[in-house]
């Protein structure tokens, strides 16, 4: 038989196997050593899986203050980790035998196999990109892709207070459930629609208003003739450049019922306004607010846009007898639209989660007593969040962020596909 | 006078109008940009301690809140734990993030193209979503009320859309400079430090700029992980003396926010050309 067949069988029997026949010790030893170490854990991934499908026989209970039982968000997050890890380790492996294949027929080529100082060498050298991507590959996986994965998998589940809720109850797999539930019970779809169409609203609203907003700040700070420019370009900017955490709070306090604009009002003998305890009104000041903080940006992005404007062409429109609105409608916007349009789509992904804003300047209220769990100013981002952590709601939780994320990385893919980058990734 | 002067009289009037139309809408729009600011000023010298007795102008301007802070508080504690959990998080994403979009921009291996379209996918998902199991995943590591919890969610968070930007960047760097490089016997490692950093500082200073600035702001993840006075971070400080005790507090709320604003502004106006260069070329250039 060949050499490269014999090392490839080898490396299928145990991992490591083939490099050691291939007389490539340094990196047989480290291929049987991760084999050896799976083996010794074979009942840990078993457990774990098992774990995963069965979600738990027992819920939590003490006895002589030891804990017994089983926890099923615990024992799902586990089985997934030993899922992880094992499809890891299947991927070392089949790229043992690959590689015993390969030095095996190098070997009967005639080629010399590499001592264990060259051989570090050369992975050092083939392998670079792999290395230097590791440590972020890792930390992917762990704190973005696995959690994402529980929750796609809470989504399936009737992991939810008050009768499915860990430790004391167990947690079961419940299949399409939860999504039939949101289309076909009232109280669900009602919230969920009427939460969505506020959020697109508000999305819309807050981008193009930003936009324009932006767009007329930065004119008037670039028009001709115009002293102290800097001055008021470093005042606009403020709202941008203040952390917007501080600020929100601040417009929180300043509009809630005692606070110094009502105190201002009463004092001028007017009516107190309910800010942010009539339902309009508060969807009103939450898109008045988000103004005042957004548009900022896009005044800072548009001056550079506007300043390389060619200025030839007002000129030449100039002689043409081109009115200002006309020299607007028909050169700045366009140009100004060409170049920055990825980002109105990037900031209308934005906002369709701006999760700080509504959280911090209403926490989604006024309470609607028709909504599950939401408020009149609730986006579904803020929605979601209630139902996980004052709710308990983990299961329609996540039914809501799978549609969520679906619809916005929708839009993003859409918009990035269309950009230049994207076109030239597909020549290489 | 013939007609050409009165013609020109004419602009010269109309330009004036329009001229103090625009200062007037400048001014204006100053205006409903300071309120808000000027009233979180003078009401951190406001002697009371409540909003209700906030006025506009401070009767019996006062530093007591500022003092308070430092000693009756837990306010300079938390303003080292951000100050800690910033720097180390700036330095571990730079590290990680740099390497990987170097990788991703100048080499070819099998699974590149799929694990950019991944990144560009796992960027859109809005990470405390999934704080349940980010919560369950660091205590099986124990580290709950832990700065290094914390810090491994940023760091490990930020990575798709920062490789990506950095990944821009670095494409736009000419591949020629490192072939001359490696003629000359240059190591990937080499040229990695020699030729790329040193070209791609604009990107690298947003990077690690937004997420030295990152922990300043968030409050979600710290009152998930943090549990302990003596952890806080002051976002999460500041956000708990405004939700719990929303009037009796405030004063102290005011002098704090704004010892959190004044650096942070300052940083962010000063360098206010870089990130939105940074962030409109990464954009636009993927």
């Amino acid at each position: 038989m060949k050499r490269s067949k014999k090392s490839t069988i080898f490396s299928v029997l145990f991992m490591g196997l083939g490099q050691i026949f291939n007389k490539e010790i340094f990196k047989g030893i480290m291929f049987a050593i991760i084999e050896i170490v799976t083996i010794l854990n074979f009942t840990y991934f078993i457990r774990s899986i098992t774990g995963l499908i069965t979600l738990g026989v027992k819920g939590q209970y003490f006895v002589d203050g030891v804990v017994k039982g089983d926890h099923s968000i615990f024992l799902m997050i586990e089985g997934l980790i030993a899922i992880a890890i094992l499809t890891l380790v299947i991927l070392v492996y089949i790229f043992n035998i690959l590689d015993a294949k390969r030095v095996g027929e190098e070997i009967e080529k005639g080629v010399k196999s590499l001592g264990t100082k060259e051989f570090i060498k050369y992975v050092w050298d083939k392998y670079f990109p792999h290395i230097m991507i590791t440590p972020a590959f890792m930390f992917t996986i762990f704190f973005i892709v696995l959690p994402i994965v529980f929750t796609v998998a809470v989504a399936f589940t009737n992991y939810s207070s008050p009768n499915h809720l860990p430790p004391r109850n167990l947690v079961d797999w419940v299949g399409f459930q939860n999504f039939k539930d949101i289309i076909n019970l009232k109280i669900w779809n009602n919230t969920f629609l009427h939460v969505g169409l506020w959020t697109i609203i508000f999305a819309v609203v807050t981008t193009t208003c930003n936009y324009f907003v932006g767009l007329m700040l930065a004119l008037l700070t670039n028009s001709k003739g115009i002293k102290l420019k800097k001055v008021f370009r470093t005042i606009f900017i403020l709202p941008y450049a203040i952390p917007a955490f501080i600020s929100l709070l601040i417009m929180r306090l300043a509009f809630s019922g005692p606070g110094p604009v009502n105190n201002m009002l009463a004092s001028i003998g007017l009516e107190k306004i309910p800010f942010f305890t009539d339902p309009f009104m508060a969807k009103i000041m939450v898109l008045i607010i988000c103004v005042w903080l957004g548009a900022p940006y896009f005044m800072a992005l548009m001056s550079g846009v506007l300043t390389n404007i060619d200025m030839s062409l007002y000129e030449a429109s100039e002689i043409d007898g081109a009115t200002k609105w006309q020299q607007f409608s028909k050169i700045t916007l366009p140009l100004v639209l060409f170049q920055t349009m990825p980002l109105l789509i990037m900031s209308f992904a934005y906002n369709f989660n701006n999760f700080a804003m509504i959280y911090l300047l209403t926490d989604g209220n006024p309470v609607n007593g028709s909504f599950k769990y939401a408020g009149d100013t609730d986006i579904l981002i803020s929605w979601i969040y209630k139902m996980t952590k004052d709710q308990n709601q983990y299961h329609m939780a996540s039914v809501i962020t799978i549609i969520l994320f679906i619809f916005v990385a929708g839009i993003s893919a859409f918009s990035f596909s269309k950009t230049k980058a994207f076109k030239e990734e597909d020549m290489m | 006078m013939n007609t050409k002067t009165i013609k020109n009289k004419r602009v010269n009037l109309s330009d004036l109008i329009q001229k103090i139309i625009i200062y007037a809408i400048l001014v204006l729009i100053s205006i409903v940009i300071l309120t808000p600011i000027f009233w979180i000023v003078s009401s951190s010298f406001n002697s009371g301690t409540s909003l209700f007795s906030s006025s506009l102008i401070p009767k019996n301007p006062t530093l007591i809140h500022y003092k308070e802070l430092f000693t009756e508080t837990d306010f300079p504690k938390w303003y080292v734990n951000t100050l800690k959990i910033a720097t180390i998080n700036m330095i571990i994403s730079v590290i990680i993030t740099t390497l990987s979009a170097y990788s991703f921009s100048r080499f070819k291996f099998k699974g590149r193209k799929q694990g950019l379209m991944a990144m560009m996918i796992l960027q859109m998902f809005p990470g405390f979503l999934a704080m349940t199991a980010i919560f369950i995943l660091l205590s099986k590591l124990g580290l709950i009320n832990s700065h290094w919890g914390l810090i491994l969610v940023y760091a490990g968070g930020q990575i798709p859309y920062n490789t990506w930007l950095c990944k821009g960047y670095f494409d736009g760097i000419p591949r020629s400079l490192d072939e001359a490089a490696k003629i000359d016997g240059a190591s990937n490692m080499t040229i990695f430090i020699k030729i790329i950093l040193p070209l791609a500082r604009p990107i690298i200073t947003l990077v690690a700029l937004t997420n030295f600035m990152g922990p300043w702001f968030d409050f979600i993840f710290p009152q998930i992980i943090l549990k302990s006075a003596d952890k806080k971070t002051l976002a999460m400080g500041l956000f708990e003396w405004v939700q719990k005790q929303q009037n009796t507090q405030f004063t102290r709320f005011a002098a704090g926010a704004i010892l959190v604003a004044i650096p942070i502004t300052l940083l962010f106006v000063y360098l206010q050309k870089h990130i939105v260069e940074g962030l409109s070329s990464g954009a636009t250039k993927g």
